[in-house]
């Protein structure tokens, strides 16, 4: 039975609602029940936000437990290695390399780990980091560095190049499709290199 | 009454789909106050033409309001987070009593985890407390079904009806089928003083009418096919209902049979009792209080519940399958890495206000919006915050105790809390006389909630022209003669006027006035820079905790240019210009 279970993690203001509501989208038009579960309210501030995104024949929690996610997509660097637990042996991990200092490492009482790569590789996972902002800044617009994320994590989400695009088109404002399509094929590019 | 189901279907949040079924339920009367989970189930309501939909400035008024349409004879809704059902409860507990006339359901949001909210009470124990029977939906489908079934019910059986949602359900996106709208006819409106006037002699038998209403609504939930039964393996009997049933379901598929309850107040110890019969071992599965599990244990059905799980927080379907099947999870350990908790935004006019409190080491008693932020690091301004309105009121009590305070103490407190229980603090202070400080941080909107209109913004739910609360009028109206008004970016200025208001023999409001930086209308200014030969690493700058000042040991201060909006609070800090090219 094909099931897949993402979580879309960040920093609250990144715009991780318009990648969850694509992937409802795509796995909507692939037939499939779906439910997503997003972050409103205090934690936008700026906090740690995760979106759960699970689709399958039957879906009953919209959250993921910890330990059996599929793919894990990190808008920003510490938070890939926050969600890394929530994967499965051999799961995903697609983030983007930009960092976010939080508060506590901004009032100096933490300091950012400049070791995020090398504890990555402690968990059991596929990895793939780059930098989605310059990506997305390289097909017109910073902003779109969420739909960069979706291209580079798209080989695991499946879906057909078809597909992707009608549901980019549907769910992105007209004036954004374009800069979207091509964030897209330059995160799918980043996928190729692996 | 069914309609014709419209199109396939479609993605909603939980709060979308209770607002389609309001919509299609005929409903045309929605008074609310935000509160998160709660909140976007009026604004999605509101996008339809043909319904009156509003902002209240709480939720005793926005109930209030609904049960005065109700009994003009139209269906009528009102929307609120859990705490918002303690404010409302006042007129709930007696609506219960005189039933309604068209048809009156309320939406409470519990946020089981405390994603946003400073307390995570079960509002389960207000509808038996209120005897108001309360339908629970586990997916954005059923937030649709229930609220549209939840008007044939108060219609039906002559009562309020709650429906209650989660964090979980209310933000989560299930499939959801459409009908069309359907009004139903309007009701006459008739004097009727033995139903709706609650003095001792009425309100006696309405009593009696209650009780046996709650013993008809418990058979009726176990006749009518709103309580279900999902079958499976019957050595695991669970009983469960919103989102704890789709935890269960997850965590044990059909190793159990479940009695999935779509309302969870009244209970039928018949409908309880016969499952239980069926099942080898009984479990209630449900996040916060025993509510169920106590229903069972004084039916005399043996259950287990909280002897497993807990009373605190969310519960997760590795948690049930631990529990009951005994199954670890294969989670590794998660990584031990710095916090990212909330923060107020770059721009935010509470950041100067904040910190201008914490220069002057004042004792801040604080109250719930945004601005609760001030009681983090590094601004630790805030010593209280329990609900709204509580800044002002309880700063009364503190320094009628403890007048030797009077010169160190201040309320601060939002403009959209303000007017949803602040201005009787404020009363209380002067009529009492106690010589209280009171900041009003004016935004010009309700923050926290994601950008409400409220009284003080002149604008409506649907941005209509109204008019606008003059908040300095009103505190002069209820006796208070030293009202003042300062832009928190001007930190000189607002330090001064804290200063001789502090000292003041009598009660003084200061309205700190800057809008929210997040407004659409608000001009963004070009960030500002730091010139990194004068920048002597002192950190006078990371004092307001601003995530778009960065800093390093070695080379001192920087900017984020994508998050700086320019407020210039940074450069007015640095003792040496380092910073430039803000609002300064
Ligand atoms: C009784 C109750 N109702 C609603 C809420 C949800 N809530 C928290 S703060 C807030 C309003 C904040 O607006 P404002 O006072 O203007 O401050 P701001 O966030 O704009 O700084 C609301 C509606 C609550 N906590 N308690």
């Amino acid at each position: 039975m094909m099931k897949k279970d993402i979580l879309i993690v960040g920093v609250g203001g990144q715009g991780s609602l318009l990648a969850s509501r694509i992937l409802g989208a795509l796995f909507l038009s692939q037939g499939l029940d779906c439910k997503l579960s997003e972050v409103h309210g205090m934690s936008q501030r700026g906090g740690s936000v995760v979106t759960y995104v699970r689709a399958g024949e039957n879906v009953s929690s919209p959250m993921v437990s910890d330990g059996e996610a599929d793919l894990v997509i990190s808008f920003e660097a510490l938070e890939a290695l926050r969600y890394a637990h929530t994967l499965k042996k051999g799961g995903t991990l697609v983030y983007s390399t930009q960092e976010i200092m939080p508060m506590p490492v901004i009032t100096g009482a933490a300091a950012y780990p400049d070791d995020i790569a090398s504890r990555l590789a402690a968990f059991d996972l596929k990895v793939l980091a780059f930098d989605a902002e310059s990506a997305a800044e390289k097909a017109g617009n910073g902003r779109a560095a969420n739909v960069a994320l979706l291209g580079a994590a798209s080989p695991i989400i499946g879906g057909t190049p078809e597909e992707w695009e009608a549901v980019i088109r549907a769910t992105v404002p007209p004036k954004f499709v374009d800069v979207n399509l091509r964030a897209f094929a330059l995160g799918l590019e980043e996928a190729k290199k692996g | 009454m069914k309609g014709t189901v419209l199109t396939m279907k479609k993605l909603m949040l939980g709060n979308e789909a209770v607002a389609r079924g309001l919509y299609e339920a005929g409903v045309t009367f929605a008074s609310s106050y935000p509160g998160t989970p709660s909140t976007e189930i009026t604004e999605y309501f509101s996008n339809h033409e043909d319904v009156h939909a509003e902002w209240a400035p709480n939720e005793k008024v926005a109930c209030e309001a609904a049960f005065g349409a109700s009994l003009a004879g139209a269906r009528s809704f009102s929307a609120m987070k859990h705490v918002g059902l303690n404010v409302a409860a006042d007129l709930l507990y007696s609506v219960s009593y005189t039933g309604v006339n068209g048809g009156m359901v309320v939406a409470v949001a519990d946020d089981q985890g405390m994603h946003s909210s400073q307390n995570e009470q079960d509002s389960r124990n207000h509808a038996k407390g209120a005897k108001i029977p309360m339908l629970e939906p586990s997916d954005s489908g059923e937030c649709r079904d229930y609220a549209k079934l939840a008007y044939e019910i108060s219609e039906k059986f002559d009562t309020p009806v709650f429906l209650r949602t989660s964090t979980r359900v209310a933000h989560s996106q299930s499939l959801v089928e459409e009908e069309e709208r359907v009004l139903p006819p309007k009701k006459p409106y008739e004097k009727n003083v033995a139903k709706y006037v609650m003095m001792p002699a009425m309100a006696r038998p309405r009593h009696k009418i209650v009780e046996e209403r709650t013993k008809k609504l418990a058979a009726w939930a176990a006749s009518s096919g709103l309580n279900k039964i999902i079958p499976g393996s019957e050595k695991i009997g669970v009983i469960a209902a919103g989102i704890a049933f789709q935890y269960a379901k997850e965590a044990l598929g059909d190793r159990a049979t479940y009695l999935k309850l779509g309302m969870v107040y009244p209970l039928s110890a018949e409908e309880i009792r016969a499952f239980a019969a069926k099942v080898e071992k009984l479990y209630v599965i449900e996040e916060l209080d025993p509510f169920i599990e106590d229903f069972c244990h004084a039916a005399g059905v043996e259950c287990e519940g909280k002897s497993l799980f807990s009373l605190c927080g969310e519960y997760t379907p590795a948690m049930i399958r631990k529990a009951i099947l005994g199954e670890d999870s294969p989670a590794p350990a998660p990584a031990a890495i710095p916090v990212r908790p909330p923060v107020l935004c770059p721009g935010c006019p509470h950041r100067g206000i904040f910190y201008v409190l914490h220069k002057m080491k004042l004792t801040v008693s604080g109250d719930i919006g945004c601005y609760t932020l001030g009681a983090t690091a590094p601004l630790s301004s805030v010593d209280s915050t329990i609900d709204m309105g509580e800044s002002v009121s309880g700063l009364h009590g503190f320094l009628t105790a403890d007048p030797s305070m009077e010169d160190k103490a201040v309320a601060v407190i939002g403009d959209s809390t303000f007017v949803h229980s602040g201005i009787t603090g404020l009363i209380n202070a002067v009529y009492n006389q106690s010589n209280v400080t009171v900041l009003i941080l004016d935004n010009s909107i309700t923050g926290m909630t994601g950008h409400q209109q409220n009284p003080c913004t002149g604008l409506t739910l649907q941005n209509k022209p109204t008019h606008a609360l003059d908040l300095e009028a009103l505190c002069h109206a209820v006796g208070v003669r030293r009202v003042s008004t300062v832009d928190p970016y001007d930190l000189e200025k607002t330090e001064a006027i804290l200063t001789e208001e502090l000292q003041a023999k009598e009660p003084s409001v200061i309205i700190v006035k800057r809008p929210c930086a997040l407004l659409k209308w608000v001009k963004r200014l070009p960030p500002v820079s730091v010139d990194p030969d004068k920048c002597r690493k002192c950190r006078k700058c990371m004092s307001v905790g601003c995530p778009a000042v960065l800093f390093s040991k070695e080379t001192g201060a920087s900017i984020d240019r994508t998050l700086c909006v320019g407020c210039g609070l940074c450069e007015k800090l640095c003792p040496f210009g380092a910073i430039e090219g803000g609002n300064a």
